[in-house]
């Protein structure tokens, strides 16, 4: 029998998803005996058109990694979805937009604008930008078109699982390939990571009391904080209780707090409106009842940048998807 | 007739990357051009970012290099808030860098640019790759390669969280510091990295120096540019991964500057082309004079063999010893020649091992003192390191409240990027005569992008690796002439219209 084909392909990304597939290690060699890899840029010799001379659906599965940026990265990805009879969005930027997505506080004049111009090493007085067509004599140099807007790949294409994390650990890549492999697989949509949030299994969740209350937000770097203590009741800002589990607690491990790479659990749209208002909703909890309310608006401008705090992953899929821009 | 020779997509490029070169009338080569065709926006979308957060965000510009941009980060926040980490601190991250620097080398030299020496430039291409490498040297030291970095990979994990994106760097420290237990581990792991470091060389030296071939190649024309070097250095001059002065020779090694990072705005400007996304630095009182080499052209290189040519030495002695070597072997510093960017690689390699075993011997490390919190107002910083492909640079300025208001960063691999240019086009010329394209040639032009070990090329740690390559011989008015690719096996396959 035929082994199942598979293929992997990146947008815009780090290359931290291809190195978290090499980080199986020798797990990687049992891949490669179950499964025909026939599309890996970075890593085989096959090409966007042996990719088009395929039938549709031909592919049993493609795992895509990064955001959507540019108009290669579309015209990528639509063609893999044809050609696919499954497609897993491969980490946080395919899944929630990533960081990225953080570039959506912006748009690509500004982005250039700074890149190309205004940054103090740049030497650019004829205010040269990259370009999709340069004419040079009778021939001319292509880019492909770089967009406004970051997408998630599920906002392109129609996608049927989610590996989450930044990047996702090499134990669940592994659980999702061999579900796929033996044909366990969930209900479409489903994101291939515990349906708990990291507070459900964070190693400080003992010491976490029934009620949390801040009293005054604290930057990780503005106090020491206990080893053995939920950041929260330091009142440093982590995002455990809105993010899904299933990331090994590798920042928790580290002593430094959550900031949501995994995305949101189970039934939340807007992961950075629902971290927001956790966090809000404890804010002087204690003492709210002689709280004024300039002393909750003083405590809330504690935090100097909520908007990319809370929405450090998931900008790209929140309700707003994007800072306006005249 | 103008011909037209597009090599899209070449691998081992984060992303994608494409290779453009122009044909004269009599089939040479008029011009080459190395295109990157992406960009993400990092300087624009740090704006407004809380500083500390900088550590966490900038690491996710690369993930086969995180732990790099971690470390420069990290520096650039304590500038920025104008606090001295603890003594533990630094050795803390230094210890992490030199693992990371150490398996990060090992991969590139077994994984990615070693199989065009280890199996050779002109063996069958199948076999040109880590399982060629692993037919070459045995299956036992291919499973000790992979253990290696397994187990240097986890001394990042254990101190930094994530091998991937790691989180432990804070503005005046480190946010966890090594158990006793740890320790000791990171001290065998470290051991073991000096002998395989050894080992490596001992391969490097009977496989590539025992081959008059290959050292033809090394030495011969067609790789070589004679630019500037640049790179970190300590108090005495000695190559320094993670701190230190950042040196400047020119191309017959005098030394042309020397500067802290906070001086880098004097020093290094970067060049805009229409045609790539990429930027190309130059050193700004030599000025930009295109994509050329030579002492009146500001073109500088950067990564291993920039950094053994801009430093007096190695600081550990097994390290040293080889460098002596090297040099000698080249006849004399500086080495103009690219693919000998390999053979420093591996010294570094071992340097960054001894480093390592240096760092984990020492008890400071064990201490409760791993950071100290910042009392200023925030405000500007530099921060800087030698990422595996070059001297990386990171510079922000925050509002009081700790915002950052501007970003500019110098990525490594930018360092190379016009010499890479100049790289390609030179070994195209040097190979494509009259028109005629073959399979060989079209590694050899691969090998001179490959020697840099560019960062774009973040995912080509893999297992399988075959160069990706499709040559297209065209009309001037776009008709398809001839086009060369690589077959399931490895072969080329060449179709004539």
């Amino acid at each position: 029998m035929a082994k199942p084909k598979v293929a992997f392909y990146w947008n815009a990304s780090c290359g931290g998803c291809e190195e978290a597939v090499v980080d199986l290690a020798e797990d990687i060699l049992k891949v490669v005996e179950a499964v025909d890899i026939i599309f890996w840029p970075v890593a085989l010799d096959f090409k966007r058109s042996d990719i088009e001379a395929m039938d549709d659906g031909e592919i049993a599965v493609s795992f895509i990694n990064g955001a959507i940026r540019t108009e290669e990265q579309e015209e990528m990805v639509k063609l893999l979805r044809r050609k696919s009879g499954l497609v897993v969005a491969f980490g946080s930027c395919a899944h929630i937009g990533g960081i990225p997505g953080l570039a959506n506080f912006w748009n690509r004049d500004t982005i250039f604008e700074r890149a190309y111009k205004e940054v103090p090493s740049v030497e650019n007085p004829e205010g040269i930008f990259p370009r999709t067509e340069t004419q040079l004599g009778n021939e001319s140099l292509t880019l492909p078109e770089f967009h406004n807007t970051v997408r998630t790949l599920g906002q392109v294409i129609d996608v049927d699982y989610y590996l989450p994390g930044c990047a996702p650990p090499p134990e669940s890549i592994m659980d999702a390939v061999t579900a796929i492999l033996e044909g366990k697989l969930p209900e479409k949509g489903t994101v291939l990571a515990p349906d708990k949030s990291l507070c459900d299994t964070c190693p400080r969740t003992e010491s976490k009391p029934e009620k949390i209350s801040i009293k005054e937000i604290k930057r990780p770097h503005e106090i020491t904080p206990d080893p053995e203590k939920c950041f929260l009741e330091e009142g440093i800002i982590c995002l455990g209780p809105a993010t899904r589990s299933g990331c090994g607690e590798r920042c928790i491990n580290a002593n430094m707090p959550c900031r949501g790479c995994f995305g949101p659990i189970t039934g939340v749209g807007d992961h950075g409106a629902r971290s927001l208002s956790f966090i809000a909703s404890i804010l002087g909890l204690e003492d709210e009842k002689k709280m004024t309310e300039e002393d909750v608006q003083g405590l809330i401008d504690k935090i100097a940048d909520p908007a990319g705090l809370f929405y450090m992953y998931s900008l790209p899929s929140s309700l707003l998807k994007r800072r306006k821009m005249v | 007739m103008q011909k037209r020779i597009t090599i899209d997509p070449i691998t081992r490029l984060e992303g994608h990357g494409k290779i453009e070169i122009f044909l004269d009338d009599a089939g040479d080569v008029k011009n080459a051009f190395f295109q990157i065709p992406e960009l993400r926006g990092f300087e624009k979308f740090a704006e407004g970012r809380l500083v500390e957060e900088m550590p966490r965000i900038t690491p996710k510009i690369c993930g086969v290099c995180p732990t790099a941009h971690h470390m420069a980060s990290g520096k650039c926040v304590d500038a920025v808030y104008g606090v001295e980490p603890p003594p533990a601190a630094k050795k803390i991250r230094e210890l992490v860098n030199s693992a990371f620097m150490t398996e990060d080398h090992a991969l590139h030299f077994f994984f990615l640019g070693g199989p065009d020496f280890v199996v050779g430039p002109t063996a069958p291409k199948a076999e040109r790759n880590i399982l060629g490498v692993l037919g070459k040297v045995g299956l036992e030291v291919g499973t000790q390669v992979i253990q290696m970095r397994k187990r240097l990979r986890n001394i990042i994990t254990t101190i930094g969280g994530k091998v991937i994106h790691p989180v432990c760097n804070i503005p005046g420290g480190v946010s966890r510091g090594p158990t006793k237990e740890e320790r000791d581990e990171f001290l065998k792991v470290g051991k073991d990295a000096v002998e395989f470091g050894l080992f490596s060389l001992e391969v490097f030296n009977d496989v590539v120096l025992g081959n008059k071939d290959y050292v033809d190649l090394i030495v011969g024309d067609i790789y070589k540019h004679k630019t500037y070097y640049m790179g970190l250095v300590d108090e005495n001059n000695k190559v320094n991964l993670f701190d230190g002065k950042i040196r400047v020779v020119d191309p017959e090694g005098k030394e042309f500057a020397k500067f802290p990072v906070s001086d880098y705005l004097n020093h290094i400007a970067e060049h805009v082309e229409p045609w790539s996304y990429i930027k190309f630095p130059y050193l700004k009182k030599v000025g930009w004079k295109g994509f050329v080499d030579g002492k009146d052209s500001g073109v500088y290189r950067v990564s291993p063999l920039a950094r053994l040519n801009a430093a007096d030495g190695m600081a550990t002695p097994l390290a040293q010893e080889q460098y002596e070597k090297m040099f000698e072997t080249l006849g004399g510093k500086p080495a103009h020649n690219t693919l000998a960017w390999h053979w420093a690689r591996l010294i570094e390699m071992l340097y960054a091992a001894e480093r390592l075993v240096e760092l984990a011997s020492d008890d400071e490390i064990l201490s409760d003192e791993i950071r100290r919190i910042p009392n200023n107002t925030p405000d500007e910083g530099m921060g800087v390191v030698e990422a595996p492909r070059g001297t990386l640079i990171h510079h922000y300025k925050t509002d009081k409240r700790g915002r950052v208001e501007k970003c500019n960063l110098i990525v490594a691999t930018l360092g190379n990027s016009a010499a890479m240019c100049m790289s390609v086009e030179k070994a195209a010329r040097g190979l494509i005569k009259g028109g005629r394209v073959d399979d060989g040639i079209l590694n050899m032009v691969e090998m001179a992008f490959r020697a840099y070990d560019p960062c774009m090329a973040c995912a080509t740690h893999s297992l399988l690796n075959t160069p990706l390559i499709d040559v297209v011989l065209r009309r001037p008015d776009g008709e398809e002439i001839m086009r060369l690719f690589r077959e399931d096996n490895g072969n080329i396959r060449k179709i004539e219209k």
